[in-house]
This record gives structure tokens, C-alpha cells and sequence, in this order.
């Protein structure tokens, strides 16, 4: 039972960190391209002659 | 006149020992300040549950029968039904955060990810103490260093030790300015804690403020949909606090309701505080594991940032790995007190509050994680 569980808790380690990094990566992805975007607007709303 | 000496004569040792317990928390939230939000409630409500035939808990009277108690009422309706209390907690979380120095610098996401390490460890060490793998889970995520998503995961998996997680999770928040510099010693030299970090904040248009926390639900619910619960409804108070139109509804988030969930999910806890339940070697069993959970979470959050340093050009000050813990503004405020002791012109605050929000988010996505995990796996 033990050898299971503890089987089963480093399965849980390996897929619990690599959901949390997938998760967080693709946030990390969303946000920097939001800033991108966000940026390059602001940039053309303070460009001269507009 | 039996009646006046019967309930002082069921009197048990335990039920003293949780008194003492009770008076120990009061006690440290009073003149320690620990916590005091959540150790008073749950200190009054440790001595409240342990009074023989206490009539805040349901009981069984000869001649009446069932006579409901209002702290089991509070706690099946408020956390064990629904997981109501904790979840409602994160709407005045969300609006509490400002994500502003995340989103000037989005790297720092990274820490909060991998400081949720301490949570992975914990479980096997627990394990290998002979708890079954729904208990260690429950366990593990103190290392979450959030007390709120402890609760709840620990009731959505139905552990048996709900009240000594609690306990272990807000204390080891509170002693944070203790654990952390301890573990960030054992791992960084003096050089590295001495490294500074300009700080060049990018500006973030309100636009990206407010789309934010709708794509992190969106993120989250697509790929951790069991973190939706508490994922969404921190990100809905944080959405309520930047669009800059419900201002009022902000404050009170903020303010009323926290105040009011905090005042009754402390004295909830306290059902499952009873004698008969928590005096036992596993409750300290579970304290040791809690600090086991820490220490590993800041380990890994500056192992992580020294491995980063081997690919950056600008290194990094790898104690700011390890604000990426939930525990906020403690955490923080430990990097940046250990950076200016190391250097007084070093100022690591605003790269740690960045990490240390980006470990509220990387908590309850932790949360959600192991419930969808331990869904599969028991």
C-alpha cells in the first residue's frame, strides 16, 4: 500500500510541477503578448502629427 | 443538582491539552502578533469545542435528541458543503493584489512555479511517515503557504487532519520572517545575495491590467480545470479592484468581506479541533512536515533563479526566488531586509513583491492541480 502510495506521489510531483509550469508558461506567453500589443497602441496614439 | 458538576466531571486530559492550545494561539496573536486574524478565532474556538457537551457542537441529549451546534452548522454549511468560506476569501484576496509589478516584469511568474516545489516533497515525505496519499496531499499543499487554499483542498479531499493543516499553514505564514532567511542561507553565498537588480519598471496600460485576470481564468480553466474555483474567484476580485468602475464594491471586498470570512472561518476551523481529533503524534507529525514544506519551497525558488542565472546575461539575485511563496508581504519583505544586509544599496522589494504575487497565482493553481491530479490517482 505504502510502495503504491508512494509510487503514486511521485507521479503526482512529476505531473503536479508540470501542469503548474505549463499553466504559468502559457500566462507568462499571454502577458507578454498583451504587452507587446498594449505597447505598440500606445506608442501610435503618442506618435507625432496624431 | 447533578446537573451543575456532570459536564466537569467528563473532563478529559486532552480537552485540557487543547485549552492550553487554545490559550497558546490566543496568546501568540495577542502579543506576537501572529496571524492574529486567524489564530484568536481559532484559539477561542479550540477552548469554545472542547468543553464537555459543548453546545456549539451538535449533540445527542437523552430525552431530546440531535441538537444541532452552531460551529458544526458553520462549518458544514460554510466549508465542508460547498468549500463556501475559503472560496469567498479569494474575492477579497484578488482585490487586494496589485499584479502591477508582475506584469512590469512577467519573468518573474517562473519563481512562483517553482516554489511551489515544497508542496511535491512534502506529499512523499509524508508518504513515507505511513499518511495515506489523500492525506499527504493535504499535507503538501501547506507548502502552498496560503491558508485559505490549504483549507480547501484539504476538505475537498476530505482529510481527517483539516484543523492541524490550518494551524501549520497560517503559523508557518506568520514565522516566514524566521524560516526563510535560514533556508535562503543554506543555499546562496554571501556573493550572491550581494548581487543587485536594476529595477526599470515597464508602464502597464490599464487595458492590460483589466485583461489580465480574465485570461489567467481562461488559461487556467482550459488547462487546470480544477483550479477554477479558486483561480476565478481571485482573479474576479482583482478584475473588480482594476476596472476602475466599481470602486465601491472594491473597498468592500477588500475590507468586509475579508473581515467578515476571516472572523468566522477562524472559529469554523475549530470544529475540527476537537481533542478527540487532534491530540495526536500525527498532529506533530504535521507541524514538522509544514516546515519541511517551507524550507523546500524557498530552496527550490532560488535553485530556480540560480539555474536561470546560467543561461541570463544580467543575473539575477537568486533570493528572489524564494519570495515566489504565497505568503505576502512577508516574503518580500525577507528578501529585501537579507539583500540590504548583504549590500545596503541593495533594493530586491519590487522584484520580490513580483515574484511574491506571482506565488498567490501559482498557489491556488497548485491547489486546483492536486485536486484534478488526486482524482485519477486514488
Amino acid at each position: 500500500m505504502m510502495n503504491t502510495d508512494l509510487l503514486s506521489s511521485f507521479k503526482l510531483m512529476g505531473m503536479g510541477m508540470a501542469a503548474i509550469f505549463t499553466v504559468i508558461l502559457i500566462i507568462y506567453v499571454a502577458v507578454w503578448l498583451m504587452l507587446k500589443i498594449t505597447a505598440n497602441r500606445e506608442e501610435e496614439k503618442n506618435a507625432p502629427g496624431q | 443538582m447533578d446537573f451543575l458538576y456532570n459536564s466537569i466531571t467528563l473532563i478529559t486530559w486532552q480537552q485540557v491539552l487543547m485549552w492550553a492550545i487554545g490559550a497558546t494561539l490566543i496568546y501568540l496573536a495577542i502579543s506576537k502578533k501572529l496571524e492574529p486574524p486567524l489564530l484568536l478565532p481559532m484559539g477561542f474556538g479550540a477552548i469554545l469545542v472542547n468543553l464537555p457537551l459543548s453546545g456549539a457542537l451538535d449533540q445527542n441529549l437523552p430525552g431530546i435528541g440531535e441538537v444541532s451546534g452552531i460551529i458544526d452548522w458553520l462549518f458544514d454549511v460554510g466549508i465542508e458543503a460547498s468549500e463556501a468560506m475559503p472560496i469567498l476569501l479569494f474575492i477579497g484576496i484578488g482585490a487586494m493584489i496589485d499584479f502591477g509589478p508582475l506584469l512590469s516584469n512577467p519573468r518573474l511568474l517562473l519563481f512562483g512555479a517553482a516554489a511551489q516545489f515544497g508542496i511535491f516533497i512534502t506529499v512523499t515525505v509524508a508518504v513515507l511517515l505511513g499518511f495515506d496519499l489523500k492525506d499527504a496531499a493535504s499535507i503538501g499543499i501547506i507548502g502552498a503557504a496560503d491558508g485559505p487554499t490549504s483549507i480547501l483542498v484539504s476538505q475537498v479531499l476530505k482529510s481527517k487532519y483539516i484543523g492541524p493543516i490550518a494551524i501549520a499553514a497560517y503559523s508557518y505564514m506568520a514565522l516566514v520572517p524566521i524560516i526563510q532567511p535560514f533556508a535562503i542561507r543554506l543555499v546562496t553565498t554571501q556573493k550572491e545575495r550581494r548581487i543587485r537588480m536594476k529595477y526599470n519598471p515597464k508602464s502597464v496600460s490599464r487595458t492590460t491590467r483589466i485583461l489580465f485576470p480574465i485570461a489567467v481564468t481562461v488559461i487556467a480553466g482550459l488547462v487546470a480545470p480544477a483550479s477554477i474555483a479558486l483561480v476565478g474567484f481571485l482573479m474576479f476580485g482583482n478584475l473588480v479592484r482594476e476596472c476602475g468602475v466599481l470602486g465601491s464594491l472594491s473597498d468592500t471586498a477588500q475590507k468586509d468581506l475579508v473581515n467578515l470570512i476571516t472572523l468566522l472561518l477562524g472559529i469554523t476551523i475549530a470544529a475540527s479541533m476537537r481533542a478527540d481529533l487532534f491530540v495526536s503524534v500525527q498532529t506533530l507529525m504535521i507541524m514538522g512536515l509544514g516546515l519541511v514544506a517551507f524550507i523546500f519551497d524557498t530552496i527550490a525558488g532560488v535553485t530556480f533563479a540560480k539555474f536561470l542565472n546560467l543561461f541570463l546575461k544580467t543575473k539575477m539575485n537568486p533570493m528572489v526566488g524564494a519570495a515566489g511563496i504565497s505568503a505576502f508581504p512577508m516574503s518580500a519583505r525577507v528578501v529585501q531586509r537579507m539583500g540590504l544586509e548583504a549590500d545596503p544599496h541593495n533594493h530586491l522589494l519590487m522584484h520580490a513583491v513580483g515574484a511574491n504575487v506571482a506565488g498567490q497565482i501559482a498557489s491556488v493553481i497548485a491547489g486546483g492541480v492536486i485536486i484534478g491530479l488526486m482524482a485519477g490517482l486514488i
